[in-house]
């Protein structure tokens, strides 16, 4: 990966283009070579003449010392081992244009700082790139500091394409050098695996006076943030990866934001807690379960109520079920509230004896992430074992989607959805069940009924019938 | 005074301060059998007399003697225990974890034990022993009634010094006898079904005359014994005899016998206590008043030594009348008394109108064979090794017999049916009971920090972190647990290759298995795809019958990391029925007598499985490094100036030349596979079949197996494989030709194995296999550049030892579950090394080896 920085004064300019050199503290007829921590940076000079000066910072990643190094990660999936990052222009350039260009970065020259001072035409060209995104990003980054900037597609190969970026604007040298410090790796937009966290706040550093104007700077920022991985989920992504599958992040919040946003105007959500709520009030169910129990909506909601004594949530993610911890300040709020409430690992096709001794389950928008398949085994667990009196699930009614603006028809309203029911695919699938395990079971709408389609969600109230199961 | 204590209780020495308590118990017990209060109240506050203490004292001290107990741990408490509301929460936690409460009371004279503080310095007022000796005397009668099984008081210290103590095992623990057993079901009067049993057995059963009421006796020529499960009349037709004979074997010390409800209830007809006559009693009540009082006193004498149960054989069988759970086997309570009588006694039904007595045996994980009866089943059936043997033969079943250890279940037919059943015995249309059963495994077996014990000697550690990543991807992406019964283990390279242009060679791997003695090897082509597991039945009734899925299909094709191969079922059963194919016109089902076979295989494309780690990583890491390579050489050439760059620009033609390289191995490993006629699967291990782990088969075995099968399928490809004998240079030498050959062309490598299954040599583990990689195909692992030499000299010294250790636990652990498969343990003992190996695989180890 190189980077190129141009010097090309108007024909009048009190200046040579050759100062250049003296103002990086590279001499323009010299190869300037130099080992960083992630390998060797070479700097040379493409031109030097007093019209046009060009110098070149050439990046030589060595692969085996980045990851034998001392900042080297626990073990983790091969990916971290072979991939583009020693090849396109990453945060390691970054680091390179600081290690190399410290002075020029601080705005310092030694035979030249008036010149540093000034600002003067110059052009940057960064190659290869993989744009994280629309190549107009570019255009958005770099635009509103005054740049003109051009990338240019250098073939698709991936999945990601590569370009070679070129800008040009009349800056400070010390403004050119920060500003592709931090807006390279927000274009690359991968995490800094080898970048520790010291690091990334100098990525921040690097903004100060623009980047709190500039009007693209939360994505920047949040761009810049590292995602941090623990072990567990380290464990997991190996796991994914090994199984010859995408790797799954255990995150599906950005989806569960889209099927929000689609079903946002009628707050389908909230209704869906009231009425699970009250069904749970009408039933007088002090203690219940929580199966899926995602992030804790429906906990949170339930801890406010009085007449709850006991909670148990239960999801399938590890990450799921810490973030729920988070969220729901178990970690943190006094004894009274942990005592309440717990939340554990679980799965629904498993059979688990905490479940057991419950008033209630709910299932507030779970089944349909389970494949059909593994419908059966759900069924055992929660109504031929856990035999819980009161049972509450709730399930999209794919009748409804006709109504959603933007969904496509036959779609489904989340990527992870394996299923949606109609109603009356629902009312079968409930009632053979309840017929099979002893419950009675009735339904309920959610939300705005409209004509034909029913309303957007379906509530299902299973109630074990122990009497006539005792007698019969 | 001569005290003897079962060597599993809790003993509690009752007695006022100074009354010499802790002497003694310091003179009888081990420092660590004994639980002070005193030393408690020091724990937890620094000063063993601070009296604000107590409470939290006493917590600690119920805590510690709980898990002691919990341990089956002979456990002494040493507190004063002279009021009854102490010793009451004694008796209570004696209760919990049925251990004999024994009381050892020190009725000392308070004088005596004030001088004794006294002595010891301890400053408490003379009112204090007083007061304590008070309460104690207070109690004193009434201890047994408080729940003590046994009470010793001690009047002076002279007594106390005098007294002998003695340990002995509980009755119900015969964990020195070892058999051989034959365990006999619920006789229920049925005299002749039980003679012809004992003979069909091998004992000798000596004449006997009809109606006369002396014993009757026999032996096995053996010295086998014969272990009866209870309930030996009422409702069948000769009761008597059936009790002369039990109680003959029994007296003569050739067999033992567990009480039944039915038993208890005859004990009490015999002491002449009221019961209803009633459920067959009334039938034997009718005979035994036909006999002579003395005959109905030496059978009450015979019921009185029957035991609730017994513990057996190491502790590894134990045999009760309704079953025990596990955390009361060789222990002592009344629940434990009641559960092995009547077993447990909710009066619910399950979902399947089972009684719920089952449950115990549902929520059983020990390690213990239970043999029991009561509840007349139609089958003896296995369920979480728990066997129940009442075959309902006075209803016209059968009297069943279990041969330990030769775990053989040996039956004769009822003659005829004596009485009506109350109801019908339960039957399961096919599948079996553990089946059923294994419909639903429990989360809550699989938490937390794992050991698993395997038959290759050695004990397997699972950390909880790991367990729970396995958890989680099973649940959640994982294949029905019933079809999943074997994962494979992850493979190691050689060690680095120490010179050339090679960072793998095969002779590293040769010179691996040379130094651990094993010359004999198979070298076999490796294949560039994704492992697959292939498990393939007859027809979907045989998969039905064997692996208990309900889901219809006739086998499965799942990953290494246990989920679906195939992202359609219809492609997944489309290649079952093509194997399944192979296998019925090569005769493979008859010829190893199997209706099902499990293959280890490759498929291929590569593309196929992993095009999105193709797109995300293998592509643009190529066209990255094209692209860098580029850029440096075009802007070289246009550089004008003195520098003298041309080193710098054959490096880059290099990386250029390196990069180019990686994608053409890449591409390689890439087709289209739109239909099943696309995909290539090469097997090259059959793993199992019915009854059978096929480890004991050399590889050479395996390979020509599978080419029968593969030569009829198209889409089925063999492997390429030689023999290597390592002490022969040319054997060498041709397998590094056929090496070089095969991986210039594209192939990923070879895999060298022992040709006999080798898991393990005298003080080390072996690896199954060792892999060897080609240089071209290495680029992919360890990146384009890697073969440049300054590279390649810090990649040789790579450090194998957890891969290496990894892989051994891996297999062990696999064949551990595949073997429990073949030999139908349930499910949740399969699941465990599914899981396990899941577990394993998520332990961080550098991936490209």
């Amino acid at each position: 990966m190189q980077v190129e920085i141009t010097l090309e004064p108007p024909p009048d300019a009190a200046y040579s283009a050759r100062d250049l050199g003296f103002l990086l503290g590279k001499h323009p007829d010299r190869l300037f070579e130099r080992k960083i921590s992630v390998g060797k940076t070479l700097v040379f000079f493409t031109s030097s003449t007093s019209q046009k000066a060009a110098a070149l910072l050439y990046l030589d990643v060595d692969p085996i010392a980045m990851v034998r190094g001392p900042k080297r990660h626990a073990a983790g999936s091969l990916s971290d081992y072979v991939n583009d990052r020693p090849y396109v222009a990453n945060s390691l350039l970054s680091v390179a244009i600081a290690r190399v260009f410290n002075q020029a970065l601080a705005g310092t020259s030694k035979d030249r700082q008036s010149l540093a001072d000034q600002v003067l035409p110059f052009r940057a060209r960064v190659t290869p790139i993989s744009v994280a995104g629309r190549p107009e990003l570019v255009q958005t980054l770099f635009a509103p500091l005054g740049y003109e900037a051009v990338a240019r597609p250098l073939g698709d190969d991936g999945s990601r394409p590569l370009f070679d970026v070129q800008i040009a604007g009349t800056v400070r040298l010390r403004d050119l050098l920060r500003h592709l410090y931090v807006l390279i790796p927000v274009l690359d937009n991968r995490k800094h695996y080898w970048v520790g966290e010291e690091e990334v706040n100098k990525l921040l550093r690097k903004g100060e006076g623009w980047l709190a104007d500039h009007p693209a700077r939360s994505l920047i920022a949040s761009r810049a943030l590292r995602h941090q991985r623990t072990l567990t989920s380290a464990a997991l992504l190996r796991l994914a990866e090994a199984g010859g599958v995408e790797a799954d992040e255990s995150d599906p919040g950005p989806q569960h934001e889209a099927e929000r946003a689609l079903e946002k105007p009628i707050r389908l959500h909230d209704l869906r807690l009231d009425s699970v709520v009250s069904v749970l009030r009408e039933h007088g169910a002090a203690s219940i379960l929580d199966l899926g129990c995602g992030e804790g909506k429906l906990i949170r909601r339930l801890t406010a109520e009085p007449w709850v004594r006991r909670i148990l949530g239960v999801d399938a993610s590890v990450a799921m079920v810490k973030r729920a911890v988070k969220r729901l300040r178990l970690s943190r709020e006094g004894a009274t509230l942990s005592e309440r409430v717990s939340v554990r690992l679980g799965s629904l096709t498993y059979a688990d004896r905490r479940w057991s001794g419950f008033d209630a389950a709910t299932l507030v928008e779970v089944i349909e992430h389970l494949d059909p398949a593994q419908l059966p085994a759900l069924q055992r667990s929660l109504f031929g074992r856990a035999r819980v009196g009161l049972v509450v699930l709730t399930t999209p009614n794919r009748e409804y989607n006709a109504l959603f603006p933007g969904l496509e028809p036959g779609a489904l309203r989340h990527a992870d959805h394996r299923f949606e029911w109609t109603r009356r695919e629902f009312r079968e699938w409930a009632e053979s069940v309840s017929a099979k395990w002893g419950y009675a079971v009735d339904f309920r709408g959610i939300g705005p009924e409209s004509g034909d389609v029913g309303s957007p969600s379906q509530m299902a109230v299973f109630k074990l019938e122990t009497a006539s199961r005792r007698t019969g | 005074m001569k005290i003897t204590i079962p060597d599993f209780s809790l003993v509690v020495l009752v007695g006022p301060t100074g009354a010499g308590k802790s002497t003694f118990g310091e003179k009888h017990f081990l420092e660590t059998e004994i639980v002070s209060s005193d030393r408690c109240r020091g724990l937890v506050s620094d000063d063993v007399t601070d009296q604000s203490a107590t409470d939290d004292a006493f917590a600690l001290l119920h805590y510690t003697a709980g898990l002691r107990l919990k341990r089956r741990k002979l456990t002494v408490i040493d507190s004063t225990a002279v009021r009854r509301e102490d010793r009451s929460n004694v008796v209570k936690l004696a209760r919990v974890h049925h251990a004999l409460p024994i009381a050892l009371v020190f009725d000392i004279d308070p004088s005596t034990c004030n001088e004794r503080n006294r002595a010891r310095g301890r400053r408490l007022g003379a009112h204090v022993a007083r007061n304590q000796s008070w309460q104690l005397r207070k109690g004193l009668r009434g201890l047994r009634r408080e729940g003590f099984g046994s009470v010793y008081v001690m009047k002076s210290p002279e007594d106390a010094e005098a007294a002998e103590l003695a340990r002995e095992p509980l009755w119900t623990d015969r964990r020195r006898d070892h058999g051989p057993f034959d365990i006999i079901g619920d006789v229920h009067g049925c005299f002749d079904e039980l003679a012809a049993l004992l003979e069909r057995l091998g004992y000798r059963i000596d004449p006997f005359e009809v109606g006369s009421e002396r014993l009757i006796r026999a032996r096995h020529p053996e010295g086998r014994k014969a272990v009866f499960v209870g309930d030996l009349t009422d409702r069948g037709p000769r009761n008597v005899d059936s009790l002369r004979l039990v109680a003959g074997i029994c007296e003569d010390g050739n067999g033992l016998c567990v009480m039944g409800n039915h038993d208890f209830k005859l004990s009490r007809w015999l002491r002449g206590n009221k019961v209803q006559v009633t459920n067959g009693l009334d039938l034997t009540a009718a005979e035994l008043e036909r006999t002579s009082k003395a005959f109905r006193r030496r059978i009450l004498a015979f019921l009185g030594t029957m035991r609730s149960h017994y513990w057996l054989a190491g502790g590894r069988l134990v045999i009760a009348h309704a079953g025990l759970k596990e955390e009361m086997h060789g222990r002592a309570s009344r629940a434990m008394r009641e559960f092995s009588l009547f077993g447990e006694t909710t009066g619910e039904t399950d979902e399947q109108g089972l009684p719920v007595r089952l449950e115990w045996a549902r929520d059983y994980r020990g390690r213990a064979e239970v043999i029991f009866g009561h509840t007349p089943v139609a089958k003896a059936e296995w369920l979480n090794r728990t066997l129940c043997i009442d075959t309902g033969c006075v209803i016209g079943g059968e009297l069943t017999a279990y041969r330990w250890p030769e775990r053989e279940v040996v039956a004769v037919p009822a003659a005829r049916q004596y009485a009506v059943p109350a109801k019908p015995p339960v039957s399961r249309g096919g599948r079996s009971a553990q089946q059923e059963h294994d419909e639903l495994l429990y989360f809550d077996d699989y938490t937390g920090k794992r050991r698993i014990g395997t038959r290759f000697g050695r004990t397997i550690t699972i950390p909880a972190e790991n367990s729970l990543a396995a958890l989680e991807t099973l649940s959640r992406f994982g294949i029905d647990p019933r079809w999943l019964i074997y994962l494979p283990p992850t493979m190691s390279p050689p060690a680095g290759a120490p010179e050339g242009p090679f960072l793998e060679h095969p002779e590293q791997a040769f010179k691996y298995f040379k130094t651990l003695g094993i010359c004999d090897l198979v070298a076999e082509e490796k294949h560039m795809g994704s492992r697959a597991l292939l498990v393939v039945a007859k027809d979907a009734a045989t998969a039905r019958s064997r692996f208990g899925a309900e889901d219809g299909k006739s086998g499965v094709v799942y990953t290494r990391t246990g989920r679906s191969f195939f992202r359609s079922d219809s492609d997944e059963a489309e290649v079952v029925a093509r194997v399944g194919a192979a296998m019925d016109s090569s005769g493979l089902w008859d010829d190893l007598a199997t209706g099902w076979v499990l293959l280890d295989a490759e498929v291929m494309p590569w593309s196929a499985k992993a095009g999105q780690l193709l797109g995300s990583q293998y592509r643009p890491t190529v066209a990255g490094a094209r692209s860098s390579a580029e850029a440096l050489i075009e802007a070289i050439g246009r550089t004008v100036g003195a520098v003298d760059l041309d080193p710098l620009r054959e490096s880059a033609e290099r990386q250029l030349a390196n990069a180019t390289q990686m994608g053409i191995a890449l591409e390689g490993y890439c087709w289209d596979a739109e239909t099943i006629d696309d995909y290539r699967i090469a097997p090259f291990h059959l793993l199992a079949a019915e009854e059978q782990v096929f480890i004991d088969k050399p590889h050479t075995w395996h390979m020509d197996t599978i080419s029968r099968i593969a030569d009829t399928q198209p889409i089925l490809q063999s492997t390429v494989w030689r023999r290597v004998n390592v002490d022969e240079e040319a054997d060498r030498k041709a397998v590094v030709e056929w090496w070089l050959e095969h991986t210039g062309r594209g192939g990923e490598g070879i895999v060298v194995k022992p040709s006999e299954w080798t898991l393990r040599r005298p003080g080390t583990f072996v690896q199954p296999a060792l892999k060897v990689r080609g240089r071209e195909y290495l680029r992919i692992i360890y990146g384009p550049d890697y073969c440049e030499p300054r590279h390649l000299e810090r990649l040789r010294h790579r450090t194998l030892g957890h891969k290496r250790s990894k892989a051994a636990r891996e297999t062990q652990l696999g064949f551990e579950g595949l073997y429990r498969f073949v030999e139908s343990q349930p499910l949740a003992k399969v699941h465990e090394c599914v899981h396990g190996v899941l577990a394993l695989e998520s332990e961080p180890v550098d991936p490209r080896l």
